[in-house]
């Protein structure tokens, strides 16, 4: 089976977001591979382990992307693209499914896996942005899969519900929380995955021009959350204070 | 001069850190109230390839150095003293002689299913009358035939219990100038004549395995000796200078847990209205801990870069050891003084802290040794 990831190098869960110039700053934080497409490379893996054939984990992203990479390389993905976007200006979704897409052009896929949203933008746009253009069908929010006679059967997340899906490969989904456990890269994976091919590529190498893949949104703001104000304890009669409170919500919170 | 990790190292600290958090953290307090040898987690980490981290692919082994190995060891030694030293000596005391000495049977035959995590391994050198002093082992091996008989008794022999292969110092003659030769042989643990006890109800490492050999007519064929003959006592202090470089990793990782723990409780904790870090006599206790830790990470890693370069490391070693675990011991102490009373208790852990690195001030060579060890370096 020709089985592949999209991976992101995302922000540490742990770390602070630290906002500076209208920009998140990224000084001295700690990256990791985004914790959706641990899942999704996790699961390539078991297919192929079952299925056989080959793992192939994809990066759109800076240089410092290729440890991430290793990082996958090592749990057990046979070989890694690293697709340089740092020559493009203003950024977005549908630049990584464009040039996703252009990645794509030649390949034979037979299941692509990613993460359901990553953990930094949280658009979950990527994933399906790329299938329409590969015109192949999506299913995010996995939690199972089982693949017979190229034909996939899917259990998704709806909302806390389950769906049970069919459907014929190629397909691309997009992994949820729940759907297996990854596994720690083992040591000698990890002094391995030095030997296993990683190719650099420029977007040229792609055949697009920079303008070609520019984000269609602006960015006009960044900002954090108002700091939580401190709340206020009404005092009084329960009836009193629910008086109170109805006043308030409408004179000062104008919320009714 | 480059200071850099390599990606490997980097990985490895990561993926070990992501193992020891979540596998290891959570079952600490019981390990060490309950004195239990988690021998469940000793077997994932044989599945991950810790046990077998500087050995060749040939012998089951990971293929890693020295400096990955201490960053592994200072990442479990982090979360768990008793765990820490169970697996650097595993490595570092069972597995390592092996390695070094062996011949090409005796690697493939002990060494490999020690690599691949399959069992463990303990080295008996310290007896009740030879600690320190270990020229003064009792043990005897004798050739009769083509077999060494073996009679003695060791003591405090790390995972002695779980071990399915001892290496064992004994007296085998005596060289030409009537000095005693002192030889490893290697013993499976369920020779006929070998007693394991588990006699001990330790101060702290409580969770790690502590054994007594008692070695009762205990025949192994002659092929068991490991290594030159002539030159046992030389290739056991190898093997603990080697030791000692993961000894020194271990409280390294001792040294890092105490000021992570200081430095947030001291943040959290309000005395005179201010948090505890805004008093200068406690900043001042956080920022020597700060700076012996690194000044110790820098020793201990040079040891290992030597070791891995094959240059000379023994007085690096010995600094490394002596310099990391009395930071180990001081950082822990001063970790209880910043949490005061709750620091005592033993659910705010760094009491634990203190008690494990004080095993390390002593076990592969006494604070007092290493400064003997590096006396002698220096040519008194
Ligand atoms: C938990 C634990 C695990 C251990 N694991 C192992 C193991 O796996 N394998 C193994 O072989 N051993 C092991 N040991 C034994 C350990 O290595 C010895 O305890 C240690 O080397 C000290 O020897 P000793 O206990 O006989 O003390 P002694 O040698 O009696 O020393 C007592 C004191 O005298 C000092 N002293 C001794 N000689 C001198 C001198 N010439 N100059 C100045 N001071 C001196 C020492 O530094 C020490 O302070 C372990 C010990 C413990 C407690």
């Amino acid at each position: 089976m020709n089985i592949f990831v999209l991976m992101k190098r995302t922000f540490d869960t742990e770390e602070k977001i630290v906002v500076e110039n209208s920009r998140v700053s990224d000084d001295g934080v700690e990256f990791i591979i985004n914790p959706y497409d641990e899942f999704a490379i996790e699961e390539a893996i078991k297919l192929k382990e079952e299925h056989g054939g080959e793992v192939t984990v994809v990066t759109v992203g800076e240089e410092e992307a290729e440890k991430e990479l290793r990082t996958a390389l090592a749990m057990g993905a046979d070989k890694a693209y690293l697709i340089n976007n740092e020559d493009v200006e203003n950024y977005d979704q549908s630049s990584t499914s464009e040039i996703l897409a252009a990645f794509f052009k030649d390949k034979e896929v037979d299941i692509i896996l990613g993460g359901n949203v990553s953990n930094d933008n949280g658009t979950g746009q990527v994933g399906p942005r790329l299938a329409e253009k590969l015109a192949i069908p999506y299913v995010t929010t996995i939690v199972g899969l089982e693949i017979s006679d190229r034909k996939a059967t899917i259990e998704r997340d709806v909302e806390g519900d389950q769906e049970t899906v069919e459907v014929e490969l190629p397909v691309l989904v997009t992994a949820q929380q729940g759907l297996n456990e990854p596994r720690y890269p083992s040591l000698p994976g990890i002094m391995k995955a030095k030997k296993k091919p990683l190719e650099v590529l420029e977007l040229d190498d792609l055949d697009l021009d920079e303008d070609e893949v520019e984000g269609l949104t602006e960015t006009v703001d960044v900002f954090l959350p108002p700091e939580k104000q401190a709340g206020r304890i009404l005092e009084g009669e329960v009836e009193e204070q629910v008086a109170e409170l109805v006043k308030l919500l409408r004179t000062e919170a104008k919320v009714i | 001069m480059d200071f850099e990790l390599s990606k490997e190292q980097e990985m490895t600290r990561r993926m070990v850190r992501a193992f020891a958090e979540n596998k290891i953290k959570p079952r600490t307090l019981d390990i060490d109230k309950k004195a239990q040898f988690p021998k469940d987690l000793f077997d994932e980490m044989g599945a991950l390839g810790l046990l077998g981290l500087p050995f060749p692919e040939k012998y089951g082994g990971s293929d890693g150095d020295t400096l990955t190995y201490a960053i592994a060891v200072e990442e479990i030694g982090r979360v768990c003293g008793s765990t820490g030293l169970s697996y650097a000596a595993a490595v570092s005391l069972g597995a390592s002689p092996i390695y070094y000495f062996g011949t090409e049977e005796q690697k493939q035959q002990f060494l490999t299913p020690l690599a691949k995590g399959e069992t463990l391994g303990a080295f008996g050198l310290t007896e009740p009358n030879a600690g320190s002093d270990a020229g003064g082992t009792q043990t005897t091996a004798k050739l009769e035939g083509n077999d060494y008989i073996i009679n003695g008794e060791k003591c405090f022999i790390t995972n002695a219990n779980y071990a399915s292969i001892l290496t064992v110092t004994a007296v085998t003659g005596k060289d030409a100038r009537g000095k005693n030769m002192i030889s490893a042989l290697l013993v499976p643990a369920d020779t006929p004549g070998v007693t394991i006890r588990n006699a001990y109800d330790k101060m702290g490492v409580r969770g790690s395995d502590t054994g007594e050999i008692f070695l009762d007519n205990v025949r192994v064929p002659k092929e068991n000796l490991l290594g030159d003959p002539e030159k046992g006592f030389k290739q056991f202090l190898y093997t603990l200078d080697g030791g000692r470089i993961s000894i020194a990793a271990l409280g390294l990782g001792i040294a890092q847990a105490s000021l992570e723990r200081a430095l947030a409780y001291a943040k959290e904790r309000k005395q005179f209205g201010h948090p505890l870090s805004t008093f200068q006599a406690i900043q001042f206790k956080l920022a020597d801990m700060a700076m012996e830790i690194e000044l110790a990470r820098n020793m201990v890693y040079k040891a290992a870069w030597l070791k891995d370069q094959k240059k000379p490391f023994t007085k690096e070693s010995a600094f490394a050891k002596l310099f990391a675990t009395e930071t180990a011991f001081r950082a822990a102490n001063q970790a209880i003084q910043i949490h005061g009373g709750n620091g005592y208790m033993r659910e705010y852990e760094v009491e634990r802290y203190l008690r494990d690195a004080k095993l390390l001030e002593i076990g592969e060579g006494t604070s007092e040794v290493q400064r003997l060890v590096i006396a002698r370096q220096l040519g008194c």
